[in-house]
């Protein structure tokens, strides 16, 4: 179900799309699935260290994202991870802010 | 159910401002027996409901939605038409329809339509978009950029571009205009409605008439802006999807639209990316590169962002892929 907005079988993202008739995937098959999810997952991370939070893959089913406080938050995809992600941390998580820019930068080194 | 239908009928958008001539293109393109298996869908705006007339000779295949304007009223409408229409193509109730055109109201933004195809459980197994064809009248078109952005978002957004009424408008004129369409729109072939005969194919499947990333340096609306990004080794898939994402989320209402073919590492066929705004429809593996370019290529029509911080975000998050270490990045054309 769609987190946001209730709808069942709502919850598909374009980069992790269900595997059909002339759509691209790399969910053909449940390896490459889960390599591909484990893979999205650490990227992601890289860039939620920036504002003090990191994701978990869920049973490769979902995404728990917790600050380094403790709150933490349920996520369907990656549509609905970063305003999650906003309305956890309380800041914009912005892929143009340059410190976040630097700081990937700078970590990529 | 009678004769087989494709699992995926695609739909088109056909936009354009008040006045630019979807309607009449539209009756161009019907008029072609090879269309015959069209559903339209129209959208009755005002209290005449001229395009309704106009179009009547369709009979049972068109569906009158009675609201006034896509934009805020018709998604609901919009799904549950196009869910009715399945639904009694495959109990043989209605013609056996192979593709649908959607013509929008003259204010329309496309955004909203195309979300209702791929955002509707029901509609995004059933239905594609095929793109998003924008006629732009040749006599006003000029100033309708420079007043309204709702105009330059509909050109941005398109797959193709139709110019109508160059009959009408001076030379001088008609050439301003496609240097200014040329300009929003690097990506979308310009077509000459009136002195073209118009192939209903390159109109109503705009996005399989081929990938073109060149652009002649020009100015076009002083806010929107179109670049490019060619990356020369093959892309990272999961850092590009975290890119797009975390990108569009935060700035989606001014990336009018986002085009890309793609070479993806441990993939031989290319990968093309459609995105409008806030959405990205799902991703299509194409036969064949369009040219002999294997690079990756991505063209972006933005509103009040500034490409080079984009293509700097771009080259940070491909960076944080596992085997991007030795990938050399290389920037494309910039217009405006």
């Amino acid at each position: 179900m769609c987190s946001l907005c209730g709808v069942l079988g709502g919850a598909e993202h374009w980069a992790d799309a269900a595997a059909r008739d002339g759509v691209y995937t790399r969910n053909s098959d449940p390896t490459r699935r889960r390599r591909e999810r484990a893979e999205r997952v650490r990227i992601a991370n890289r860039a939620l260290a920036h504002f003090g939070m990191r994701l978990a893959d869920w049973q490769g089913a979902s995404y728990l994202l917790s600050t380094l406080t403790g709150k933490s938050e349920v996520v369907e995809d990656f549509g609905h991870l970063w305003p999650a992600a906003e309305k956890l941390g309380g800041r914009l998580c912005d892929p143009l802010a340059p410190d976040l820019l630097a700081y990937l930068e700078a970590a990529d080194g | 159910m009678g004769e087989a239908f494709a699992d995926l009928t695609p739909v088109t958008l056909l936009t354009g401002f008040l006045g630019s001539g979807k309607t009449t293109l539209l009756r161009r393109l019907l008029a072609d027996p090879a269309l015959s298996d069209t559903a339209v869908i129209i959208n009755e705006f005002g209290e005449i409901g001229i395009d309704h007339h106009l179009v009547e000779k369709l009979d049972d295949q068109m569906v009158l939605l009675s609201s006034g304007c896509l934009c805020c009223t018709v998604r609901g409408e919009l799904a549950a038409t196009l869910r009715d229409l399945h639904s009694r193509r495959a109990r043989g109730l209605a013609p056996l329809f192979r593709r649908v055109a959607i013509e929008s109201t003259g204010l329309a933004d496309p955004f909203p339509v195309l979300s209702t195809l791929s955002a509707d459980p029901v509609l995004r197994h059933h239905f594609m978009a095929a793109g998003v064809a924008t006629t732009v009248d040749a006599v006003n078109g000029l100033a309708q950029l420079g007043a309204h952005i709702e105009s330059v978002r509909q050109a941005a957004a398109a797959d193709v571009i139709v110019l109508t009424k160059t009959d009408l408008a001076a030379p001088a004129a008609v050439s301003r205009l496609s240097g200014k369409l040329r300009a929003i729109n690097p990506a979308a072939p310009l077509l000459h409605g009136v002195e073209e005969p118009l192939d209903p194919n390159a109109i109503l499947s705009p996005r399989h008439g081929g990938f073109r990333a060149t652009a002649e340096p020009a100015a076009a609306h002083s806010d929107v802006q179109a670049f490019s990004i060619v990356v020369d080794e093959p892309i990272a898939w999961a850092a590009f999807g975290v890119w797009l994402t975390m990108l569009l989320n935060r700035h989606g209402r001014n990336i009018l639209r986002v085009k890309g073919i793609l070479a993806l590492q441990g993939e031989e066929r290319p990968v093309a990316v459609h995105g409008v705004q806030h959405l990205v429809h799902a991703p299509t593996h194409l036969d064949r590169w369009p040219d002999g370019d294997r690079r990756s290529r991505l063209v972006f029509i933005v509103e009040k962002l500034d490409p080079e911080l984009i293509r700097r975000s771009f080259a940070a998050f491909n960076r944080l892929s596992r085997t991007a270490a030795a990938q050399s990045l290389s920037f494309g054309v910039t217009y405006v």
